[in-house]
């Protein structure tokens, strides 16, 4: 009697699954890390797994229009002399002139502009560019310092302390050999053509105690006026949000893991820092803790995409956001348009994160004149315009049908969580029920 | 993160102001560390005689008939309340009693330090008013540090306040933030160390004493530290005749040292060392990195 | 000629009036008495104003300097003339770590010694310092020039650009990529030139040793990852 088996699928391993297989001969074959742009890719708790309750019997709506629900919001308030007021609480986060062309910026700052909020510089410093088509400009001061000048410092609306950021907290920047191009190069004083390495740390400080003091410095050298942020990744935020409060911060800009970068190792970006959703409470709890709750204002990031998830983070405690991919994606970045030569890199779009080699086909995140050309600043900034409106729009629908009058007046109560993780790091009980893991009943 | 400040008094005329100056030298540094403050300061010693500090939640109750109940327990001390804490001055052969006895009449009572000759301050609240609760200003002594504390990663309580002492007139005080602590503490708890905090400096002062008990002497501890502890630090160390400052390699926490004929002093910024007697004239320097530092009254300067 | 006294005027009023000063004001000497260790003294600077500063500073002193010439008559704190842009900073005693740091023009002169990290991450300034320097100096120097007199510490030049460092003592040990460089007659020249500016005497061009990148960690090469 012969014995006939039956067909057996070939099983590949969830842990030596395809990517992972790829990676180990690539780094095998290259001998160097692998190097990308974007923020974590794998899936992670999100604002996807909160939900908000809306109205009923017990709560009522407010209609449309007439029955206003405010976003504005005033970032600053604690010290500076000029604190900025903006119209939606959606700001563009910092991306630097190297990392994206002069056109993104400027699509970017038209965007910005238009719709009433702010755009960030980047690790290389401000152009006239961008200050002139941005008309509310917020200026990193990053550990290397590239394009540090007073000038600018004066000329900003706002500073931003760069400790860290979402992508790689405790990474340097890295900007490689190829988009390195003679204005780039001469703005970071920097020879033309190297890979970039950047410092961690700050130069001349290390420490709260002594950030403290770099504050103080910034402050006395733009008389008073401008806020100062103080931006941190996604690492310990209950004690970086303390610390940022006692050394003198305006405003907290808390960077998650979604968070994106220009270029560093993918294994830094998948491996190190905390999901957004997991920075939010700790943050907000801390400010509570110091009575600085919106006295300090938290500006939350990393895989901000719509108007719910600026309700869900506004919800949470925080009092603005910040969107750094989703504003690439606006303007073009990733777009099926270019699929034709994203399968000639490689890749497909909405995969593509091989920025650092400066060939993009939307002309975002290039040098390459002939590339950068594709991108129409003009049109780019309307689009981006159009998207920071959908997006308030949408947080202010939710918010109506929540009862508020003002996106600030959402409330962790408002939500409840679809998973137990999302419920224990968001602090919100289990959808149906009144249990939040490790709290116990309400 | 912090402020720190030490005095190392080598001319005996100064010892009476020793509280008085390092008062100011704490004050001074209240923008590094508002969250709380401590002092040791080491001084009064009689042949024979020990002494120890505890700190109470709820001074009036356990400070109420002390000495009196420590008599009853076969113990007679003095019993000196300053606010929220009190010194008992005892037989130095009672010292190990001492401690069996407060655990069962004063199970709340926390200690801050204990030996010949050191005295342990520290509470929540800014320095001045710290040093203003335990009549800080009033004391003499032959040397003293204090800390002002930003708290980085633990919680801001009387006991995650700094000096912290691990062993008899042993204490520490630390700015930066250590990398390691946490596997060092489970090592140490196992070498038969107790902590009271998840503090990372606490940690820091159990490995040092830890470390003399073995039979190192203070500068050979410190300089083990240099390989065992990870992460940025800047410590001030006191012990019962002396006082020891080392930096970790990297040296990025900041540390400025004043030496004159009358003392030797210690500050995180130059700013709480402007105050002290002949300042304008005194050797300033910063210490190096990974190198111990030490002076000690006995060993004469 | 302004007076400020740090004991008893806020550090806000010396800056606010430095910084008000319009081109051709008369008033452009300032003295600062009293610093007792103040931090932020006399930052953000933009016109040729002379400020002469009698005692010990704290840190960022001159910060981000544009055209004045600040003189502090004691020694001064960390990060003394960071980024500074352009003008001069003498120091008459020591500086502590990070002098000068990420400067991108000026001279920076330190009579005494300086600290760790002198020159740190600097960007076009020059500096002088007569005496020694610290550990990790010059690192990541992308341009400029720092002159020591004395001797340097340990990881000279660690990760260096193309700032061009002149030592005329010890040097401790070298940093990654940063090697001992040929003296060439252009080399010499320039050395003359920043000694004369910063009043250096006694000493000949010919003493010093020139350091420089080896520009071997320019471009990504994973055999080199031990430098890292």
């Amino acid at each position: 009697m012969s014995y006939h088996n039956p067909y057996t699928p070939p099983r590949k391993s969830a842990t030596f699954d395809d990517y992972t297989l790829a990676e180990i001969r690539r780094a095998a074959a290259t001998g160097i890390y692998d190097i990308r742009g974007a923020g974590t890719k794998r899936k992670v708790p999100h604002f996807d797994d909160l939900l908000f309750l809306g109205a009923s019997i017990s709560r009522y709506p407010l209609e449309g229009y007439r029955e206003k629900c405010d976003t504005s919001v005033v970032l600053g308030s604690r010290f500076a002399k000029k604190p900025i007021t903006l119209k939606t609480p959606i700001t563009i986060a910092g991306m630097s002139f190297g990392a994206l062309s002069g056109n993104a910026k400027e699509a970017l700052g038209r965007g910005a502009t238009i719709a009433g909020t702010s755009t960030t510089t980047g690790d290389g410093g401000m152009t006239d560019e961008e200050r002139g088509h941005s008309q509310t400009l917020v200026y990193q001061y990053l550990p290397s310092r590239y394009g540090m000048n007073p000038k600018d410092l004066r000329r900003a609306d706002a500073i931003e302390v760069v400790v860290g950021q979402g992508a790689k907290p405790g990474g340097g920047g890295m900007l490689l050999g190829q988009k390195i191009s003679d204005r780039v190069a001469n703005m970071r004083n920097l020879p033309k053509g190297i890979d970039q390495r950047s410092a961690c740390r700050h130069p001349d400080w290390t420490g709260p105690d002594d950030l403290e003091i770099k504050i103080m410095e910034l402050r006395e050298i733009t008389d008073w006026e401008k806020p100062i942020y103080v931006k941190v990744g996604g690492a310990r935020p209950y004690y970086d949000t303390a610390l940022a409060v006692k050394a003198g911060a305006d405003v907290v800009v808390l960077d998650g893991m979604q968070g994106g970068t220009a270029a560093t190792q993918d294994v830094f970006i998948e491996n190190v820092g905390m999901p957004t959703l997991a920075c939010i409470r700790p943050a907000v709890q801390a400010l509570q803790e110091l009575g600085m709750h919106r006295k300090v204002q938290l500006i939350v990031s990393g895989g901000i995409r719509s108007g719910a998830d600026v309700a869900k983070a506004l919800a949470l405690g925080a009092d603005a956001v910040a969107i750094g991919t989703a504003a690439l994606v606006a303007i073009g970045d990733n777009d099926p348009h270019w699929e034709e030569e994203y399968q000639k890199l490689g890749t497909t779009a909405g995969a593509y994160d091989d920025w650092h080699e400066g060939k993009d086909p939307a002309g975002i995140t290039t040098q390459d004149p002939e590339l950068a050309k594709r991108l129409d600043p003009v049109a780019a900034g309307r689009r981006l315009a159009n998207y920071l409106k959908v997006m308030t729009l949408e947080a202010q629908t939710i918010a109506r049908a929540c009862g508020k009058n003002h996106l600030h007046n959402l409330e962790p109560e408002d939500l409840v969580a679809l998973t137990i993780e999302a419920s224990a790091m968001a602090q919100v009980p289990l959808a149906g029920t009144n249990w939040i893991p490790g709290k116990g009943g309400f | 993160m912090c402020g720190i400040v030490g005095l190392f008094l080598k001319d005996k005329s100064l010892e009476p102001e020793l509280g008085n100056l390092l008062s100011d030298m704490l004050i001074t540094m209240t923008d590094r560390g508002p969250d709380s403050a401590g002092i040791a300061i080491y001084g009064g010693t009689a042949e024979g005689r020990a002494k120890i500090t505890i700190q109470s939640a709820n001074p009036s109750a356990d400070f109420e008939g002390l000495a009196g109940d420590l008599e009853k327990a076969g113990i007679k001390a003095h019993v000196w309340v300053k606010s929220t804490h009190a010194v008992i001055e005892l037989d130095a052969s009672k010292l190990a009693d001492m401690r069996e006895t407060l655990e069962r009449i004063r199970p709340a009572v926390r200690l801050m330090g204990s030996g010949e000759s050191v005295e342990i301050y520290k509470e929540i609240g800014l320095p001045k008013d710290v040093v203003a609760r335990f009549g800080v200003r009033a004391m003499s002594g032959t040397h003293g540090i204090g800390h002002t504390r930003m708290a980085t990663e633990s919680a801001v309580t009387t006991l995650g306040a700094h000096p912290f002492s691990t062993g008899a007139d042993q204490c520490l005080v630390h700015n930066g933030s250590l990398s390691n602590h946490n596997n060092l503490r489970r090592e140490l708890v196992r070498e038969g160390m107790t902590f009271e905090t998840q503090n990372d400096s606490e940690v820091a002062a159990a490995y040092l004493t830890a470390e003399m008990a073995k039979g190192k002497d203070l500068g050979q501890a410190l300089t083990g530290a240099l390989d065992d502890l990870d992460g940025f630090f800047t410590f001030v160390v006191g012990t019962k005749s002396g006082f020891g400052v080392v930096r970790d390699p990297i040296a990025c926490k900041p540390a400025v040292m004043a030496e004159t004929d009358q003392y030797v002093a210690f500050g995180s910024e130059y700013r709480a060392l402007v105050n002290l007697p002949g300042i304008e004239d005194a050797r300033v320097w910063e210490p190096e990195p990974a190198t111990v530092y030490f002076w000690d009254h006995d060993k004469a300067a | 000629m302004p007076i400020f006294d740090l004991s008893n005027t806020p550090l806000r009023e010396l800056n606010s009036a430095l910084h008000a000063l319009s081109q051709g004001a008369n008033d452009t000497e300032f003295e600062v008495v009293n610093p007792r260790g103040s931090h932020a003294v006399a930052v953000g600077i933009d016109s040729p104003v002379t400020v002469a500063v009698r005692g010990s500073v704290g840190y960022y002193c001159a910060g981000m300097n544009d055209g004045g010439r600040v003189t502090v008559h004691g020694s001064a704190g960390p990060g003394v003339a960071e980024n500074m842009m352009s003008g001069t900073v003498v120091i008459e005693g020591d500086a502590s770590q990070y002098a000068g740091a990420t400067g991108r023009g000026g001279l920076l002169v330190i009579k005494g010694n300086a600290a760790s990290r002198c020159g740190i991450s600097m960007k076009g300034i020059d500096i002088v310092v007569h005496g020694s320097i610290g550990h990790m100096s010059a690192f990541m120097g992308q341009s400029g020039h720092l002159v020591v007199l004395g001797d340097a510490g340990d990881a000279l030049g660690d990760s260096l650009y193309e700032a061009k460092l002149f030592v005329r003592g010890e040097v401790k040990s070298l940093g990654s990529d940063c090697i001992e460089k040929e003296m060439r007659p252009e080399h010499l020249e320039k050395l003359t030139e920043l000694l004369e500016r910063a009043g250096v005497t006694g000493v000949r061009p010919e003493e010093f040793k020139r350091y420089g990148s080896a520009r071997k960690l320019y471009n990504f090469n994973i055999d080199n990852a031990d430098a890292y």
